[in-house]
Order: structure tokens, then sequence, then C-alpha cells
């Protein structure tokens, strides 16, 4: 009889809704679940492959792959080599795919295969220890040469990254200076600049990058140069002076010495090929969170016919909220509580207009034999009973006969809850003895009405979506329902009940 | 019709449903005691303990077996009543007002044979009435012969008067009169009139049929502005003294005028409506929160009765 406060269930309620909808932020920003259905996301799948002769003995060929490049994350890796012992290697900031089988002869191909999320997010790891420049030593006339232009290109710049461009434009062979004709006949042109820039105190590196077309096969490794600035390593086309890394360019290799080792092979040979493939981003999160073990909040992992039932058992709490709020805050009347609930369960498996014609019909022609039944004068007991029976006959009867006409809609009348059907014609038909044919009509209206309500809401792609990926969700629909219970307003029905008091005021 | 604003109604402190499930029937109504007021046989017993006298029991059909007695029971018996001793809303009440020939007369003039009567009583049994379909048992009651100056308001069926006694003080009250559309029972929401009784001298004050204002009875055509109940403190009382015998703190209580044994108590109900406040003209919520504000709370049902007399006078 005690007059609690109310503050510590406002906290709770607050508390569960927001454990709710942070729990579902949390799961959409780690494991990209989207909120919208039909979500597209590119995934591209590289292939390498790696074929050479094997001169008969143990083989160990070693790929090197790439190592969170940046812009991408990588999603799954998939070696394919017939009898071979494959293993990725991780050392010295390198990811190495080693290969390795003994008593190897003839031509052998290796493949490698990698699924990459563009994600522009993506940065490279920074090097743990500080790289610097390596010592070069010229002899002349290069080392002169090397000096001039180096000279001429930090006149021109101000710091690493202008320099490194400047450098590039200078070495460009249609300037025709003197000095760089010297410099580039003859040489790897990017190992010169790798080794010009290491001279003038710049720590730099060759890189390998993939240019990312679609359904593309045998593409090459494109060549680009890399510098530190001291912070990041920072990515130059060589040939344009293009600083940065453009969306579609994969760098399979950084830092590495060699892309390829083979070890009792001669021949071998490296090429790639991409797709670009679209999957829906939800199976991409499914993917992910195998992976990222979260995967334990989710129905992901179950098996394909359970995973249908969580489907239809989390749209319930929708159907229970409508009710709640239909009752509680409209105050429509309906014939059980959530028998709407469940008659809407029913409408999703058989759509809405053969549902609720099945479902007119079959309480209908209960309703007349309920008439007859009720002559006999039976027990209660035995006349539920019988009048499930009789409910079961009719919804065969009504599938038959639909199915003969060609309605193949029909069948789906045995979706709807039969004993919930004959308890709803048992009451009707004694709300129509006792308080007449205006009041069934009323309530039966109003259960479905409350029933087409939560039909609508539950079928909608987007609620199927979210209950079933967010199922944490469902606390936030707890909360509501219990916020609900504490409304002590006036319903909207009773607005209208209540109007001749008006005369009072 | 029309709408009417929340805000008037709030200023008429008309209590509404989610506030008297919340505020009132959970916070004041201890579910330990609904048994003794959904059963009806179980009510009989315990008010009796209170000196509260209700309608004489003539028979308890409890077992299917049992129904062939009410055959011999009933032979010599002019009127009577049967109801499910869990029925809810008046569902399921047979009244036989008299006998012709073999067959009995319904109060609604109707005749029927013993064998409808058995069957009903099979459904009472079966628990076609009772809250949640649960088993029950029927009881048989002596007819209520309505005091006339009363009677002569309500077509057929016997008018009885609806008080609501919130923490054992009778706080509203009204007269409901059983209508041709009503078929002779005094629910409302089936359209029996609702006179609104003022608390303080037990006349009347509005009434109400299908929520709407009327001033006659739509079918005795007599007018309704200057009903006056007798013994209204008596009334009163007894109303308020089902309280100790319950413990329900929000409660109607449905009292009769019997012409031979004065006032008896017909049902308890844990959860009475709200059309009560319609036939009044007023809400309950100010009534409400006065008792809820009481500092001092009377002990005994007359001092109960007398507070309320005054306090509820309409002015």
């Amino acid at each position: 009889m005690s007059t609690r406060s109310r503050t510590p269930f406002y906290i709770a309620i607050f508390l569960i809704i927001a454990t709710g909808i942070s729990l579902a932020v949390w799961r959409h920003i780690e494991l990209g679940i989207p909120w919208l259905t039909g979500e597209q996301r590119p995934v591209w799948m590289v292939e390498a492959r790696v074929d050479f002769d094997a001169t008969g003995g143990a083989v160990t060929a070693a790929l090197n792959v790439p190592d969170q490049p940046p812009g991408f994350h990588t999603l799954s890796e998939l070696a394919a080599s017939p009898g071979y012992g494959f293993s990725i290697l991780e050392q010295a900031g390198m990811r190495r795919a080693e290969w390795t089988k003994r008593d190897v002869t003839g031509p052998q191909t290796l493949y490698y295969k990698v699924q990459l999320i563009p994600d522009p997010d993506v940065r490279s790891i920074p090097a743990k220890v500080k790289p610097v420049a390596r010592t070069v030593f010229w002899a002349e006339p290069e080392a002169t040469a090397v000096r001039e232009i180096l000279e001429q290109a930090k006149q021109r710049s101000s710091n690493p990254q202008s320099m490194t461009r400047e450098l590039i434009r200078l070495m460009q062979p249609d300037t025709g200076a003197q000095n760089t004709t010297l410099l580039t006949t003859g040489e790897n042109y990017l190992d010169l600049l790798v080794d010009m820039l290491n001279f003038s105190g710049i720590p730099a590196r060759a890189a390998d990058g993939l240019k990312l077309e679609d359904a593309r096969r045998r593409q090459p490794l494109l060549a680009f140069l890399q510098i530190h600035t001291g912070e990041e390593w920072l990515t130059f086309d060589p040939r344009t002076a293009e600083q940065g890394v453009p969306e579609d360019l994969l760098l399979w290799r950084q830092g590495s010495a060699s892309l390829l080792d083979v070890v009792g092979g001669a021949n071998s040979e490296i090429s790639f090929s991409m797709l670009r493939q679209t999957i829906p981003a939800i199976q991409l999160a499914a993917m992910q969170s195998e992976e990222t073990g979260l995967g334990f909040l989710s129905f992901y992992e179950l098996p394909i016919e359970e995973q249908g039932m969580f489907r239809m058992l989390l749209l319930l709490p929708l159907g229970a909220l409508v009710v709640a709020f239909m009752r509680m805050l409209i105050g429509i009347r309906t014939s059980g509580t959530f028998m709407p609930v469940l008659i809407a369960v029913a409408f999703v498996q058989t759509t809405l207009i053969p549902g609720l014609v099945a479902f007119l019909s079959v309480v209908a022609i209960g309703l007349l034999m309920r008439s007859y039944l009720s002559s006999l004068n039976l027990l209660l007991v035995s006349r539920i009973s019988a009048l499930i029976i009789l409910v079961i006959f009719i919804t065969a009867g009504l599938s038959v006969v639909g199915y003969q006409m060609g309605f193949n809609t029909g069948m789906t009348v045995t979706f709807f809850p039969m004993v919930i059907i004959a308890w709803t014609i048992e009451r009707m038909s004694i709300l129509w003895e006792e308080e007449g044919a205006r009041e069934v009509i009323r309530q039966g209206t109003g259960s479905l009405f409350v029933a087409i309500c939560a039909y609508l809401l539950m079928s909608a792609p987007l609620a199927g979506h979210l209950t079933f990926n967010f199922p944490e969700l469902h606390l936030v629909i707890l909360g509501l329902i219990l916020l609900m219970g504490n409304y002590t307003g006036y319903k909207l029905s009773e607005l209208r009940r209540f109007t001749p008091m008006k005369v009072y005021d | 019709m029309g709408w009417i604003s929340p805000f008037t109604l709030n200023r008429l402190g008309m209590l509404n449903m989610n506030r008297r499930n919340v505020d009132y029937i959970a916070r004041y109504n201890d579910r330990s005691a609904y048994p003794l007021v959904d059963n009806k046989l179980k009510t009989k017993l315990v008010v009796a303990e209170y000196g509260v006298k209700t309608p004489r029991l003539l028979q308890v059909v409890r077992q299917q077996h049992e129904i062939s007695h009410f055959r011999e029971m009933s032979a010599d018996l002019a009127g009577f009543a049967i109801k499910p001793a869990k029925g809810s809303g008046g569902k399921g009440i047979t009244v036989v007002t008299g006998r012709d020939g073999d067959e009995f007369v319904k109060a609604s003039g109707a005749r029927i044979g013993v064998d409808v009567l058995e069957r009903h009583l099979t459904n009472i049994l079966a628990g076609l009435y009772s809250l949640a379909g649960a088993s029950d048992v029927a009881i048989v009651e002596n007819l209520v012969q309505s005091t006339p100056d009363l009677a002569r308001y309500s077509f057929q069926g016997v008018p009885d008067i609806r008080i609501i006694v919130f923490q054992g003080y009778p706080v509203m009250a009204m007269l409901r009169l059983a209508t041709k559309a009503s078929d002779g029972k005094a629910n409302l929401h089936q359209g029996a009139v609702g006179v609104g009784l003022d608390i303080g001298t037990g006349k009347s004050l509005n009434a109400v049929q299908f929520n709407r204002p009327i001033l006659l009875h739509p079918d005795t055509g007599l007018s309704l502005g200057n009903i006056h109940i007798v013994a209204w403190d008596e009334m009163l009382e007894m109303a308020s003294r089902c309280y100790e015998a319950t413990g329900l703190g929000y409660m109607g209580v449905d009292l009769v005028v019997d012409v031979e044994e004065g006032p008896l108590l017909l049902e308890l109900n844990a959860r009475p409506g709200l059309a009560i406040q319609m036939a009044n003209g007023c809400g309950l919520l100010p009534r409400l929160r006065a008792i809820e504000n009481l500092k001092r709370p009377h002990f005994t049902p007359g001092d109960r009765a007398r507070f309320a007399m005054e306090e509820f006078h309409k002015r």
C-alpha cells in the first residue's frame, strides 16, 4: 500500500533502453552490420598464381602477401595447391605465404587468394623502429651528376615530400638534361631513385602495387616509391610523381626485400587476376563476426533452419508492442489479449489478403457449426475439442477447394493456430448470445485491426532485418512496453467515452 | 458525439482505466483477496461473519451429477436466480421469476423448460462463464423481491445500488436500473440506466444510459430526477463493512433492497467500472485523494460512512 518512488524504475528503464541502443550501435560499428536492408558492399577477390618448374627435390616457395595494405581490410585468405604444406609466416614486419613439398618435379602451379574489403579508414601500421637512410656510394662521374640533380631538387623543395616529387620530375627522361641521361642509361630507374633519395638522407624503398580492375587476368605488379617522413611511409608514383595511394591500388609488397623466392625450382613466374564481387553487407558482417569473436551475440552461427525459426520468434515482441500500444494507449478492444499477435504471425506466412479471406471464412463457418454444437448440450471441454477438429476440417476443406480452383495460397491456411481459432469461435459465439452481434463485430474488427497493424509492422523488411540482426533492440521494445505499463493517462477511446462530461465542466 | 480534451477530464478529476489499474487496483487490492470476491459463494460466507446479509442460498451445484437434485429442489420454487460462482460482469446469471405449469418464466418473460436450465448449469460447471475458463460451481439463490418504490423504475430486473468503497470509505454511489436493452440485467455496458446518488443523502443526481445523459427511464418513462433511497446510512455502513471482510482497498459493492429482508449484498467487485463517474457527473479522483490524504483514518464502518456522508455531500 506504500507509494514507492518511481525513480529507480525509470532509471532501470533508461538503462535497459540505453543498453539496447548502445549494444546495437557498437555492433554496427564493430561488425559493420548495416542499419538498413539490402546494402551491398564491394569485395575484391585477388588471386596470385605462382608458376615454376621444379627441379626434382624439396621445394620451398615463399610469396610476399599483403600485410594490412592501406585502404583495405583482409576478409579471408585461401591457398590452393595440391600436396603442398602451406603456412603464413610473419617475420620482421613482413607476411609471407610459404608452400613446402618434398620431391617435386615438373611444372607447378600454386594459388593464393585473398578477399579484400575497401575501407578508406585503414592506414598502414607505423614501423616500430624508425628507418634510417641507407649509405650509398657513387663512383665518378655519376656522383657529380647525382649531387647536381639532388641540389636542383633541394632548391625547388621545402620538405622530403616535395623533394621526392621534384626529383621524380627531374629524372624524367624527356627533360633531356645531360645528368639525367647519364644516370638513367642501363640502370633500373626505380632502384636509382631509391638510391638517390637514401643518398640525400631520406629513407626510401621500393614497393609493389596492384591496380584493381574488375575481371582482369594476368596483371603485373606496378613499382612504387616509398619514402619515410619520420612518421609514416608515403607512397609516390615514380612515373608521374603523384603522391598517395589511389583508391584502386592495392599495395601488395611493402618493405619486404623480395616478392617471390623459390628454392628448388626454376623459371618462376607470378601473375595476378582479380574480380570485383558485391556481397550484401549483412553477409559480410556475418563473415567478420566469426573472426572477431563477436559472433556469440548474433544468430549467424546457428543452423539455417533454426535461424528461420528465430526470425519468426523475434518478430513476436513487435506484435506484443502493437497490442500493448493499441490496448493501453488507444483503447481498442480485442477478443483475447494476444490473439491478434498470433493471427498477425499467421498473416506473415500467408500474406495479408489470402490470410484475411481464409481467417474470416474459417471463423464464419466455425460460428455456424458452433451454433449447432450449442444445441447438443455438450460439456465445455468436449465442445471446444469438437470445435478444434471442425476447424481443422474447415481449413483442410478450404485448402483443397482453393487448390482445385487454382489458388495455391489456399494451402497457407494451415499456418493458422487451430486451437486459438477454436477458442476465438467459442468466445465470439458466447459473446453473440450474451451481448448481441454488435459486440461480436466490434471486438472482431478490433482484433482484426490490431492484427493487421501488427502484421504491417512485422512484415516490413526493415523490422525483420533489425529484430534478427540486432536482437539487443528487443531491450528497447521491452523498455517501451514497461514504460507503457506505467502510463496512467487517458486512453484515446476514453476521450470519446467521457465526452458527455463536458456539461459538468 | 465529439471529443473531450484530456485537460478538461483532468480538471473534472475523472479516473481513467489505466490509472485505476495502476494507482488503485494494483496498489490497494491484495491479490490474495481476489478469490474472495471473484467467487460469489466465498463472498457470501465471509461477509456473513461481518453481519452483512446476502440473498438466501438455496442450493450449490458442484458436480455434474448434482444437477439432477436441482430438478427436485426447484420443483416447488417460484423464483430463484442461478449464478456461476466465478462469473464476472453478470455473465451467466439466469433469473427465474415465476412458473407457468412445468415451464419456468424468466425475468424477460420468456418461458423455458427445466432442460434449458440444466444445460445452463452444465455450462456453468464446465467454466464457460468463469474468468479463465476454470471449472466452476453454480449457486442457486432465493429471488430478491425489490421494494416497490425502487422496482417501479426498473424494466423487469431488480434495481441494484453500486457503491465504490475506497479503504473502507464509501466514495461514490449509483443506482442501476435494468432496461429493455439490457435484457433485465443491471449492467451499464449492456444498456442499463445508471443513476448517480448523492453520498450525503441517497438522492438521485443525474442519469445516463449508454454513456449519454437522460432524464426519463427509456422503458418505464418515469422521471429519474427525484429518486430517494431509504435507509441510506445503513446501506453505506454495510458497504463500508465489506472492507473489513475482504481487505480490498478499492472495490465496488453491489447492494439490493429486498422488500422483506432489507438491504442485501449481491456481490463484490475488485475491478469496478468507471461509468459511475458519468452517472454522478463528477470524477472520482478528488474523493479518492481526499481519503488518501486523511491523517487519521476512522476505525469503525459507521464512522467512515458518516465521514463520507459529510465530506462527499453534493452541495
